[in-house]
């Protein structure tokens, strides 16, 4: 086609001709031309590896990170100040409250199990574990999430950063343990500092089951935010304007959180009526489904969880008409831990349903501004 | 032939449907080593939604692309390896200062360490970027954003570079700058070059050859003189005419010219006529100016120029697809 003398015989670098093919089809040539040959690469960097790390040094120097990272110590510090006047006296009970197998209670624990209520205390009369639950845990997920790839977007890099050597996924994948990683650091420095200033308070270490029961706990609580962070990523992928999945976000855990209760109210009445005249087996089926709802919402899920980890008294999560005649007894872990086993499980399977719908319609959509 | 460079680039029957909407309509394409191919056309011609199908990051509705002897919907990583991309209206992390941005790409490239090291900090002297390389992107203008993204694409040491609107919110200089890199890169290392745009001179000055995109099909393909022929390929050529002396009479002088059959006011430079008639007139015309004195200041042919040519195509095009449209109404 091009019959303009070229100006200058390129010198290829790189690309050694693999000889005419197929020939027979042309664009009015007779012969086909060899295709450019390039050595491929063999092995491509693990791209969510890479961008995980840019994400996650990006994150560490963000005004985002420095302004949350402020306010959960300021809450770690106010949660243990208003703890300060009543701890002792509520620890000095729970120790002297005796077990079946003569266990020491972990005494340590309820720094962060511990509501102070009160009159008129708001979220001030929540324990930390209430408080990671029901208000911080949504926070930080939103915060590291929501924008995740639709500032992207509108950053004009999306385009730049698919067209690299990665999968689609590594980009969401590589947001996520980014993200992940900064919401694991703040909760723990949290926790550090909070148990740090519980072992002058209370005079006790946590040690043995108390440190097991901690970590058990603060690994749980990062899954738990993880669900966050995927529901706002999910959000952040759908919308393309970080503004919209703000909201969409916030109204979600609203729902979730305050009317979550109510929902499930509302249908297990529905479906196992009870009420003044009903048996106690009709009311104790009833509060059991209310229950079961309640632990499709991840708040509700991760409330139990804390019980059952964090409390070693707690033996079953569901209301049973013959657990107030059980022996008092201390749960080991372990115990703990399989009561729980299947709400971990549904945990990570809604934070997966996150994730693949995030997938999902990420791979459909249109690279373009 | 006169070239049997390898190909890098080739389509067949490529195509994209939305639904109903056709935003490509079956393209055969073939983008050769050491070759600057210019992908010309309006917005929304179907020019981003060929390069993304090229790039495998848009799945094509039917036909085959081969970039590299590879498929891109099958094999994007190793076409994206080898491909470097500049997207239109490219984009760069702010707080991060222009290294850093280059340093991320050759990451997610798998160079090593410090040969990307060397690499970024020579590819920043050739767009001109060494002074301002260390500052945020933040405080990039427009330009300097292209020229970055122009780097950024060539960190990767591309076979092939797609080149998205690339002088776009450049200045002039700059743009002069970009097209010598680009062609620098094509004559030196025999990357081939797919550059879409509709700026035309620009595209004339550095395309090899050019394919015209109108509504998502090829109205032609070939170097810029090939279209010129094809489009001069009538028995009436045009001629832009200028001389001194009242307008009236220089009119009344060139209609006097035989062979000539109309002399109309040109409707944008209403300094010039122009003349239609045979070829002959074009060595006519200067003469008869001449004996009348009315000394010609400018003669030009009228449809050598890439920009005519891509408003006779234009036209064309725009004009057979509403008679489509009629006849299927009827």
């Amino acid at each position: 086609m091009s019959e303009e003398p070229r100006r200058e015989r390129p010198k290829q670098r790189g690309i050694k001709p693999k000889g005419a093919r197929q020939p027979g089809r042309s664009f009015g040539r007779p012969v086909e031309a060899p295709t450019m040959q390039v050595p491929m690469v063999a092995r491509f960097p693990a791209g969510w590896r890479v961008i995980g790390a840019k994400e996650f040094a990006e994150h560490l120097l963000s005004i985002r990170f420095l302004v949350l990272i402020a306010i959960m110590g300021l809450v770690g510090v106010a949660v243990v100040y208003i703890l300060a006047g009543n701890i002792r006296d509520a620890a000095q009970q729970i120790h002297d409250s005796r077990y079946a197998n003569g266990q020491p209670f972990p005494v340590f624990l309820i720094l962060f199990t511990f509501s102070p209520g009160g009159t008129n205390a708001g979220f001030a009369g929540i324990s930390f574990a209430g408080l990671i639950t029901l208000l911080l845990g949504p926070l930080l997920g939103l915060a590291f999430g929501f924008d995740a790839i639709s500032n992207e977007r509108s950053e004009g890099t999306l385009p730049r950063l698919v067209s690299q050597p990665i999968h689609r996924d590594d980009v969401i994948n590589g947001k996520f343990i980014a993200s992940l990683a900064i919401v694991a650091l703040i909760l723990g420095a949290v926790m550090v500092i909070l148990a740090g200033i519980g072992i002058f308070q209370l005079g006790v270490f946590p040690a043995g089951d108390a440190g097991l029961r901690l970590l058990a706990w603060y690994v749980l609580a990062v899954l738990y935010i993880g669900f966050w962070l995927a529901l706002a990523t999910l959000f952040s992928v759908v919308f393309r304007r970080a503004a919209t999945a703000v909201l969409v976000v916030l109204g979600v855990w609203l729902v979730v959180t305050f009317f979550g209760g109510q929902i499930a109210t509302v249908i297990a009445n529905f479906f196992s009526p009870a009420g003044a005249n009903s048996t106690v087996g009709q009311q104790v089926n009833n509060l059991n489904l209310q229950l079961t709802i309640a632990r499709v919402f991840p708040p509700g899920l991760f409330n139990d969880m804390t019980s059952a980890i964090l409390d070693p008294r707690v033996t079953s999560l569901n209301y049973s008409t013959s657990s107030s005649q059980a022996i008092p007894t201390l749960l080991p872990l372990s115990q703990s831990l399989l009561l729980i086993w299947p709400y971990i499980v549904t945990l990570l399977a809604m934070t997966a349903a996150c994730f693949a719908i995030a997938y999902v319609t990420f791979m459909r959509q249109e690279v373009r501004a | 032939m006169a070239t049997q460079a390898p190909v890098a680039i080739r389509t067949r029957g490529l195509e994209k449907r939305y639904g109903n909407n056709v935003a490509v309509q079956p393209l055969d394409l073939e983008v050769r080593a050491g070759e600057v191919f210019g992908l010309l056309g309006p917005n929304g011609a179907g020019k981003t939604t060929t390069i993304l199908m090229l790039l495998g990051l848009t799945e094509p509705s039917g036909g085959t692309a081969e970039v590299l002897g590879l498929d891109p919907a099958r094999n994007p990583l190793q076409v994206k390896r080898h491909v470097g991309y500049l997207p239109d209206n490219v984009g760069f992390y702010g707080g991060m200062t222009g290294r850093q941005n280059l340093r991320y790409t050759a990451r997610l490239n798998g160079l090593p360490r410090d040969a990307g090291e060397e690499r970024i900090s020579g590819l920043l002297e050739r767009v001109r970027l060494t002074e301002a390389a260390d500052n945020h992107v933040d405080t990039y203008s427009r330009g300097m954003l292209q020229r970055l993204g122009l780097a950024d694409a060539l960190v990767k040491e591309p076979s092939i570079l797609i080149l998205d609107e690339p002088t776009t919110s450049i200045d002039p200089i700059g743009v002069a700058e970009t097209l010598a890199l680009v062609r620098e890169l094509v004559q030196d290392q025999g990357v081939a070059v797919l550059l879409s745009s509709h700026l035309l001179h620009q595209v004339q000055q550095v395309c090899d050859r050019i394919a015209i995109f109108v509504n998502g099909s090829v109205a032609a393909m070939g170097t810029v003189a090939q279209l010129a022929a094809a489009q001069q390929s009538g028995a009436q050529i045009q001629l832009e005419v200028g001389a001194y002396g009242d307008a009236e009479g220089v009119a009344a002088t060139l209609r006097a010219v035989p062979g000539v059959s109309e002399v109309t006011l040109d409707p944008f430079d209403r300094r010039l006529w122009v003349v239609t008639g045979e070829p002959a007139v074009r060595s006519r015309i200067a003469s008869a100016l001449l004996a009348d004195g009315k000394t010609p200041w400018h003669l030009r042919d009228r449809g050598m120029e890439l920009d005519e040519i891509y408003q006779r195509y234009f036209q064309a095009s725009m004009a057979a697809a509403a008679g489509e449209a009629v006849a299927a109404d009827v």
